[in-house]
């Protein structure tokens, strides 16, 4: 695909404004993108997309067909069934059911499926937990996906949208995850603009599948290839996910002339001159911009790079901005059980080693299984990160909000 | 083999069918059949065949050619399993080192 279609601005009359959540505002972004296929089973916090859907199809209102399936290791296989065809084909999910979609993401990816994947981030069982962190989808990271993650209802919508486009692009092919947090996204009303479907059937065009399997030109796909050749096919991979920021960047180039909306891979806010740059992602990272502004206004110098994108992570980009800083003080919320530290500030120090001269990086878990994240949890945060860089140290990771 | 990852169809999909025939299995044997056709029933009347019958891999062909009764082992796909000379019913079949 990947060919620039006409883009104009869609006039403010044909948008439609309602108050959604955002799982609705996903289910809407689902409709406008005219699927073929939508198998999903729906698992809390992700239920209403895959609910609302059903609605619009029960009503006539999209020409998709639904597979109702038993799991969500069949959601996924299903999915690639049809997107093998030549569909564009989406799902949802979250916590175990993203868990029990494990083996298939893998096959989604490996088979070049541009399938779109909604998770409404929570956190992954023992004890059971509906609420939300970024454990089940930090566990999918290596799979193969392209994984985006949003603040808010409107970019859900906007981003599950442009989601297709991206993976469908002739040089990525892969499989896309677009991230919400649970309860706190996926269920909080918001004001949310929607585009005419038209245009975003503009925008998307219809999917031109590049091997789709054919009864009158047989191919086999998927089969076995052992040390001869499953390298190689790594290797094609790994150059796909290099593609993909210049794909994202034209997707979204198209999109923003369309509605005069643009994300990015991340954002950057009040970055230029901050000693201490927070580093979070989806809903804290509207939490770390409020408390941003709170302590500029006492003359702190502090900023947020709320990042986006995490598969691939935009290394050099971050590289670049958090070079000038003293400190980053990441928050995230997942725990690598033994590991050096956790996901998110595994890939910044990673980002940030060949530096000559390195920012000092805190981690912080916070937030594991729903628990609130307010401000004063990320002010925390900043105060323990000013002791570090007094002290010229600071300690791998530790936990805030916790009660010990 | 000599391809590189950019010169293979994307994500090991087999883009043309029935090309099975292109992946020569013999490489794998350690012990390859030598037939002695003074001894094998089928050169001497066209009878037995018990070797063609067993063959896991169709690597053995028995054809007449000229009114002669041939025995032709195809060595691409003969992984040396032993089966052939296994079954001999006269041991026109043994199996030797590669």
């Amino acid at each position: 695909m990947s060919k620039v279609t006409s883009a104009k601005r869609v006039p403010a009359e044909q948008i439609t404004i309602e108050g959604l959540t955002g799982d609705a505002a996903i289910a809407h972004a689902l409709k406008q993108c005219d699927l073929d296929v939508l198998a999903a089973y729906p698992i809390t916090p992700q239920t209403i997309i895959v609910e609302d859907f059903q609605k619009f199809v029960a009503n006539g209102e999209v020409d998709t067909r639904v597979i109702p399936v038993e799991s969500e290791h069949s959601a996924m296989s299903a999915c690639i069934g049809a997107s093998a065809v030549g569909g564009r084909v989406g799902t949802a999910t979250a916590s175990a059911g993203l868990a029990l979609m494990w083996e298939i993401l893998y096959c989604a990816a490996s088979m070049r499926m541009p399938i779109v994947l909604n998770v409404a981030n929570r956190a992954l069982s023992a004890p059971i937990n509906i609420h939300n962190d970024w454990s089940d989808s930090y566990g999918a990271r290596d799979s193969g996906f392209i994984q985006i993650y949003t603040q808010s209802c409107q970019e859900a919508y906007d981003t599950t949208i442009m989601a297709f486009k991206l993976a469908e692009d002739h040089d990525v092919l892969l499989p896309a995850m677009v991230c919400i947090d649970g309860f706190i996204l996926s269920h909080n009303v918001e004001r949310v603009e929607m585009l005419p479907t038209e245009a975003v059937h503009d925008f998307l065009g219809t999917r031109e599948p590049v091997l789709p399997l054919n009864p009158d030109d047989p191919i086999t796909m998927g089969p076995l290839a052992l040390t001869d050749y499953y390298f190689e096919f790594k290797e094609q991979q790994d150059e796909a996910m290099k593609n993909v920021p210049k794909a994202f960047k034209k997707v979204e180039e198209e999109f923003e002339k369309m509605t005069g909306r643009s994300y990015g891979m991340y954002e950057e806010y009040k970055t230029e001159d901050a000693e201490i740059i927070i580093l979070t992602h989806s809903t804290t990272g509207g939490t770390a911009k409020a408390v941003a502004d709170t302590l500029r206004e006492k003359g702190e110098k502090v900023g947020v790079l709320r990042l986006r994108m995490f598969r691939p992570f935009p290394t050099e980009e971050i590289r670049e901005i958090l070079a000038g800083a003293k400190a980053v003080a990441v928050f995230e919320k997942c725990r690598s059980f033994g590991a050096a530290s956790n996901p998110l500030a595994l890939e910044v120090r990673t980002a940030l080693y060949d530096l000559d001269e390195r920012p000092m990086v805190a981690d912080f878990v916070v937030g594991l299984g729903g628990r609130d994240v307010p401000p004063t949890t990320i002010v925390d945060g900043i105060r323990k990160t000013e002791e570090y860089l007094e002290k010229g140290e600071a300690p791998l990771y530790e936990t805030l909000g916790v009660r010990k | 083999m000599s391809e590189k990852y950019d010169e293979i169809p994307m994500a090991g999909n087999i883009i043309k069918p029935g090309n099975a025939t292109e992946y020569k299995t013999g490489g794998w044997r350690s012990k390859r059949p030598v037939h002695i056709p003074e001894k094998c029933l089928w050169v001497k009347n066209g009878t037995c065949g018990l070797c063609w019958i067993f063959c896991p891999d169709d690597a053995i062909r028995l054809e007449e050619k000229d009114g002669e009764y041939v025995h032709i082992y195809d060595y691409d796909y003969c992984k040396g399993c032993g089966i052939c000379a296994e079954q001999c019913p006269v041991d026109a079949i043994k199996m030797e080192d590669e």
